[in-house]
């Protein structure tokens, strides 16, 4: 099965020892979280931590978004929706249900990945693929803004405030490390997720209904199944993000939550990086916030300059790397690997 | 619960409303039917379309409506030229990379919006902006009335366009099947460009249509693009009746939903249909079953 997605698939590379691959992977996801967890040790800079949790944040949106969308090819333009989804459950928790941030934080993972697995449920029960797909989860993204911006539990267009009690019992911390620290972890659990993706048995699964849904179905796979399977675990990391949202700025609204730039931050990140990859959505997601917080500091008295030369640099980007950043890995890897003699490395 | 008049007036308001969303519709759908591809600037580009017929009016004194000849060929011109220089050379053969790209120009288009004219809301005066006239029982804006027509007139124009023009033919043929298009001998980079400029000049006579009785601030193409999207889904993706006929029950539903349910829940009624036709009718009231 594994072979089969592999090698219907032009984007990945076709390697002899795929278990000797896979563990490299392992220690490289290891050596990567060991290595930004110490960034706190060595600094305390408020700006430099700020700068490295946002990054981490927008890399957990970007690699939750790739799950459903690299992997399994079904291109979401409303996850917002699940982001949301997640954000207002762990604020009404804690509000209203008087819950722990923590049990709220493990509750609004199960909440988004409901509304994930529904509206999955509806959509692929139907066959919706393509522009369909991305059509309706973008309008599905606005019935939850409206009802939210509507009904009085989620404080309407005010939104609601989650009052500032620091302590890590509470999920808030004095410093930023702190949120580092949590976030870290979450995409920790993405990566690792991501990499049983790229070599688990579902994951092969899931990129052969991608790559032709009739040859998978041919072999015994269950589309429907493992698109479902994928939407919920890509909603579970969407709402643990909005969730983390709401404890780091303990604010939400109905815009934030489900308005389309959460949607677009995870989808361009996974696209930019590169979609159906391990690293891709980390290197989209960091490239494409240095860049944005680069144009903020340099431009940011004039309103409007910093996002020209971003959606600038994002049409230059597809021009001129139509297969992401991870692509140039690629590129380099299959030179290198000619130059070698072989034909596959 | 509603007497007759009041339901009246408001179904008037809406056909009119959606004579202008189905201006906006019919140039997305004519961009998907032949590029197959979701143009996310499509809203971006109509906010341009309205701070030049915005423009023109403070600067040069042009009545929007005497503009028209302005911001059509203008707007035809963007969408060429967009397409033939940006969005052809970025495609790859990959729909997520013209998604990217045009998202990427709607981003520049607001922003540069932005920068330039600041995020106040602009409207225009003119001696007919709050004129209105006596329809039965309803009272109509007298620009909501001049929009209708003049949306029909434009649609009747790009369906003569399409169906008696050796342009047309073109596209079409183009839209149905390229390759063989192409051996015929028909440049399908052009014909792309022309329908890419086909669909951003029907932004170009809305937005001459919509601003005497509207306005135009940075972000005001947002609102229109989701609805349009509705439409088009609606009337079945590619087809110009669908979209005509769509615009016109959009407009309705918005407007009785407003009606019915108050301004931020009436909107709902949108999406309702659009998910509903989606999951029940993807092909939409006029589209052929792919």
């Amino acid at each position: 099965m594994n072979r089969i997605a592999i090698a219907a698939n032009p984007d990945v590379e076709v390697r002899p020892r795929e278990g000797r691959t896979a563990l490299r992977q392992l220690a490289a996801i290891v050596l990567f979280v060991l290595a930004v967890g110490c960034v706190p040790l060595f600094t305390a800079s408020g700006s430099t931590l700020n700068f490295v949790m946002m990054a981490l944040y927008a890399t957990l949106i970007a690699q939750a978004w790739n799950m459903l969308g690299g992997f399994g090819g079904q291109f979401s333009f409303g996850h917002a929706m699940f982001f949301g989804s997640g954000a207002y459950i762990q604020a009404i928790a804690q509000l209203q249900g008087g819950i722990n941030a923590w049990v709220a934080l493990a509750l609004a993972i199960a909440g988004a990945a409901c509304v994930g697995l529904a509206t999955g449920a509806l959509s692929f029960r139907y066959g919706l693929k393509g522009s369909y797909f991305a059509l309706v989860t973008l309008a599905f993204a606005e019935v939850f803004r409206i009802v939210a911006l509507s009904v009085s539990f989620t404080g309407g267009g005010v939104g609601l405030m989650v009052p500032l009690r620091e302590a890590p019992s509470n999920l808030q911390f004095a410093t930023r490390s702190g949120y580092l620290w949590v976030m870290l972890a979450l995409v920790a659990a993405a990566l690792l997720v991501t990499w049983w993706l790229r070599n688990g048995r579902f994951g092969a699964w899931l990129q052969a209904v991608r790559d032709n849904e009739d040859a998978a179905r041919a072999v015994g796979v269950n589309p429907f199944r493992v698109k479902l399977g994928a939407i919920g675990i890509s909603a579970a990391f969407m709402g643990a993000a909005g969730a983390f949202y709401v404890q780091v700025f303990q604010y939400i609204d109905p815009a934030i939550a489900f308005g389309p730039a959460t949607s677009i931050e995870a989808l361009v990140g996974a696209i930019v990086g590169g979609m159906g990859t391990l690293w891709g959505p980390v290197l989209g997601a960091l490239v494409l916030h240095l860049l944005a917080e680069l144009t903020r500091n340099l431009f940011g008295e004039l309103p409007g300059l910093n996002m020209v030369i971003y959606g600038t640099v994002l049409v230059l980007i597809v021009i001129f790397l139509p297969r992401g950043i991870a692509g140039i890995g690629l590129s380099v890897r299959r030179l290198w690997a000619q130059g070698r003699g072989g034909p596959h490395g | 619960m509603f007497d007759f008049d009041i339901l009246f007036s408001s179904v008037l308001n809406g056909l009119t409303t959606g004579a202008v969303y189905a201006l906006v519709a019919l140039g997305l759908t004519l961009i998907y039917g032949v590029l197959h591809i979701i143009n996310f600037a499509h809203g971006a580009a109509l906010m341009l379309a309205l701070y030049a017929v915005y423009f023109l009016k403070t600067q040069f004194g042009i009545d929007p409506y005497l503009a028209l000849p302005i911001a059509i060929p203008g707007m035809f011109a963007l969408g060429y030229l967009l397409q033939r220089g940006v969005i052809n050379r970025a495609g790859h053969g990959r729909d997520e990379n013209i998604l990217l790209v045009t998202l990427g120009i709607s981003i520049v288009m607001e922003n540069l919006a932005l920068l330039l004219f600041k995020s106040d809301t602009r409207s225009i005066d003119t001696a007919y902006s709050l004129a209105t006239v006596e329809i039965g029982p309803a009272m109509i804006a007298v620009p909501k009335l001049v929009a209708f027509a003049g949306a029909l007139v434009v649609s009747a124009l790009l369906f003569w366009i399409m169906g008696r023009t050796d342009l047309g033919r073109a596209i079409r043929a183009v839209a149905r099947e390229k390759e063989g298009a192409k051996l015929m001998g028909i440049d399908v980079d052009h014909v792309y460009a022309m329908s890419f400029g086909i669909g951003l000049a029907c932004l170009g006579a809305a937005a001459c249509f919509l601003l005497p009785a509207y306005y135009v601030n940075p972000q005001v193409g947002g609102g229109f693009v989701l609805v349009a999207f509705t439409i088009v889904v609606l009337g079945g993706m590619g087809s110009f009746v669908g979209a005509l006929v769509g615009g016109f029950l959009v407009g309705v539903v918005e407007s009785l939903g407003g009606l019915f349910l108050g301004e931020s829940l009436g909107q709902i009624g949108i999406f309702a249909i659009f998910i509903g036709v989606v999951l029940f009718r993807p092909q939409g009231m006029f589209g052929a079953r792919e």
